[in-house]
């Protein structure tokens, strides 16, 4: 790829900005990395205020939460394409979603379009201030890894502060999320959406007065102290079986068709195209431009694994098991269930209790994966029969082996961080 | 245990369910019903007064709510009540500091606590203590000896057992209370900083519970427990590796 000119930097960022594009492509090279953390590190460490010079005067949409950041980021990206071009968004599509994958992509971005950015949600309100975003998208938050981060209304709280001082932002939020609400409460322009929460455990506590959020039977919520849930300016309507319909409150609506399943992929592809309209892509061009993607970092694809097609999905927490749990039950296919707990997926699977296992009654089911064990006894308290297998690869193969799917479904695989990534480099 | 069924009271999930608390509620009423003793599983919301119950479980909480729910607890009166005649405490982590006589709120100001446990919670001076635990259960815990206990402790606080309690084990691996001792007895209030949660990974905790509710002297059916049995065993197995290796692995 060639270097973009990159007019009014100074030396010292020149030099910042070289050296990340060449230990980039050195850690590709050597395939000690994607070639997204090591160039973005050393380019800060030179100048420390790179991002922010990077990203001056460029079109930025920054995309956060807990859970659905990588495919919405995805989604938004293919949307801006329709105007921008295809290959000129710059985006972090390999998930890097710190500074230094800020400082990748932008540094390795070959043209001047849009830039979409997944953030971390601790890092987003330091993003906010450097990065200047028209546009930010806030998912949802929940627990997530609790021996690492425990506090996601200091979050939320957080997110507020930030967003209060960015007056050019208009934020895109999911107006069922409680804790959503309070941080983007502060922002002078929010567009507020229904997409749903199917996990409201964490979103209880009033993050406004530390009462109680009352949830009523149409979606909507308050406290006593009158925090209560936004009027949404868009909602999404499930017409029937794997669709859905976003409505505006002009009036408007359109479809939405993915190539992606799932409730919850309906509600990030409307976040995206609200998102994109804010930047000028009418939403129904940008939705149809989303219809396109069929997978993303590797979810959602269904290669042949151990023999067996394998559809592969990955949860990282509580909130996103109970979604791809309601995905895959009912149905009748096998389902493997993979859980590890290195660094990156939190140490304590103590969450899993937590999971609504028990839709999985019924179902063909494999425990497997590092914490297999931890799994299988969390299966047996949930009185669902399965099936302990170690390595997860082996694990596909006893799925569907045992129980061969005469409709040609595949196997539903769903792990968490590393042990989908374990499986997806056996595709 | 009083009218028909065991009740078993999840204790505000909504404030005290950080950490997958509510499995051990679930653990102690399925072995239960697993063996035919007639059991109610209810979860006992911060919005409602507290039921009457036969065995409480306390979870654990961030600070704020921590502090709520102390509160809370303290004026509805049902638990403090109950343990008088008789009922069952399982209290875990934040719960168990709740328990105790005194705990630190967010800005480290000592708490009030319920004082069903003769303890006192500060806030540590070291970082949080965060990892498995493994500890050797101490004498005086009943008729039924248990086995060496496992699980997961994430807490900053430290806590100091007055005269009133007995310590539940003494620790080989991990932090606990902070001076060596892990958790605290008295009667039946049993307080612990092991989370997994605590009776998934240790069974026979969870039975010996069961035995002081329903009020049985000689120890309950055994189960089918070989699923636990191997948890426990890596759990035990990767502890011990690591110490060897001095590599934190799990
Ligand atoms: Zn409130």
């Amino acid at each position: 790829m060639t270097a973009p000119p990159t007019p009014g930097l100074s030396a010292r960022a020149r030099v910042a900005l070289t050296a990340t594009r060449a230990l980039n492509a050195v850690s590709r090279r050597v395939g000690i990395g994607s070639g997204t953390v090591i160039g973005g590190r050393a380019g800060l460490a030179i100048d420390p205020g790179l991002l922010g010079r990077l990203a001056a005067g460029r079109t930025v949409a920054l995309v956060s939460g807990t859970n659905g950041k990588t495919t919405t980021t995805r989604l938004l990206a293919v949307a801006l394409e329709v105007s921008a071009g295809a290959g000129s968004v710059i985006t972090n599509s390999t998930g890097s979603n710190m500074p230094p994958g800020h400082v990748a992509a932008l540094a390795g971005g070959g043209s001047d379009g849009p830039v979409v950015l997944e953030v971390d949600e601790g890092y987003l309100p330091a993003s906010v201030t450097t990065l200047h975003p028209r546009v930010v998208v806030l998912l949802n938050l929940s627990r997530d890894q609790l021996d690492r981060t425990n506090e996601v209304r200091m979050l939320a709280g957080r997110w507020r502060g930030a967003l209060a001082g960015a007056m050019d932002t208009t934020v895109v939020a999911n107006a069922d999320d409680p804790l959503v609400v309070f941080g983007a409460g502060s922002a002078a322009r929010v567009v507020w959406v229904a997409a749903g929460m199917r996990w409201r455990a964490d979103a209880v506590g009033c993050p406004a007065c530390e009462g109680r959020i009352v949830f009523g039977a149409d979606g909507a919520w308050s406290c006593s102290c009158g925090f209560s849930r936004p009027a949404p300016d868009v909602w999404i309507t499930e017409p029937g079986e794997g669709d859905g319909e976003a409505e505006w409150t002009d009036g408007r609506h359109h479809r939405v068709a993915l190539s992606i399943p799932g409730r919850f992929n309906r509600a990030n592809a409307v976040m995206a195209a609200v998102a994109a309209e804010a930047l000028g892509i009418p939403a129904d061009r940008a939705l149809g431009a989303m219809a396109t993607v069929d997978e993303v970092a590797g979810r959602f694809t269904t290669p042949v694994i151990a023999g067996v097609p394998t559809r592969l999905m990955l949860a990282k927490n509580p909130a996103g098991w109970a979604e791809l749990l309601a995905l895959v039950c009912p149905g009748d296919s096998p389902v493997v269930v993979a859980i590890n707990a290195r660094v990156a997926d939190g140490r304590d699977p103590s969450w899993l209790w937590d999971v609504p296992f028990e839709d999985l009654r019924g179902r063909p089911v494999v425990a497997t994966g590092e914490r297999c064990l931890d799994l299988s006894v969390r299966l047996r308290y949930a009185e669902v029969e399965h099936q302990t297998v170690r390595d997860s690869v082996a694990a596909v193969g006893v799925a569907g082996e045992e129980w061969p799917s005469d409709a040609g479904r595949p196997v539903e695989f769903i792990g968490n961080y590393t042990a989908f990534h374990d499986v997806l480099t056996h595709r | 245990m009083s009218g028909s069924a065991l009740r078993v009271v999840v204790v505000y999930p909504d404030l005290l369910g950080t950490y997958g608390d509510g499995g051990n509620a679930l653990v102690l009423a399925r072995r239960a019903a697993w063996r035919d003793i007639p059991v109610q599983l209810i979860e006992a919301t911060s919005d409602g007064p507290i039921p009457e119950g036969d065995l409480y479980c306390l979870g654990g909480g961030e600070d704020g709510p921590q502090v709520r729910a102390a509160e809370a607890i303290r004026s509805d009166g049902t638990i403090v009540r109950a343990v008088g005649s008789g009922a069952v405490v399982l209290a875990v982590c934040a719960g168990y500091q709740i328990a105790g006589r005194s705990f630190p709120g967010a800005d480290g100001r000592a708490r009030p606590g319920l004082g069903l446990l003769d303890v006192d919670t500060v806030k540590g001076e070291g970082p949080r203590s965060v990892g498995e635990v493994v500890a050797e259960p101490l004498d005086g815990l009943g008729d039924i000896a248990l086995p060496t206990l496992t699980g997961f402790e994430n807490h900053g606080g430290v806590t100091r057992l007055g005269p009133g309690v007995v310590a539940l084990a003494r620790v080989t691996t991990g932090n606990g209370n902070g001076d060596g001792s892990e958790g605290a007895r008295a009667g039946r209030v049993l307080g612990t900083y092991l989370h997994g949660p605590v009776l998934a990974r240790n069974p026979a905790l969870a039975d010996l519970l069961l035995s002081w509710a329903i009020g049985s002297t000689e120890p309950l059916a055994a189960l089918d427990d070989g699923e636990e049995e191997a948890l426990r065993s890596e759990r035990l197995h990767a502890v011990s590796r690591s110490r060897f290796t001095g590599r934190a692995r799990s």
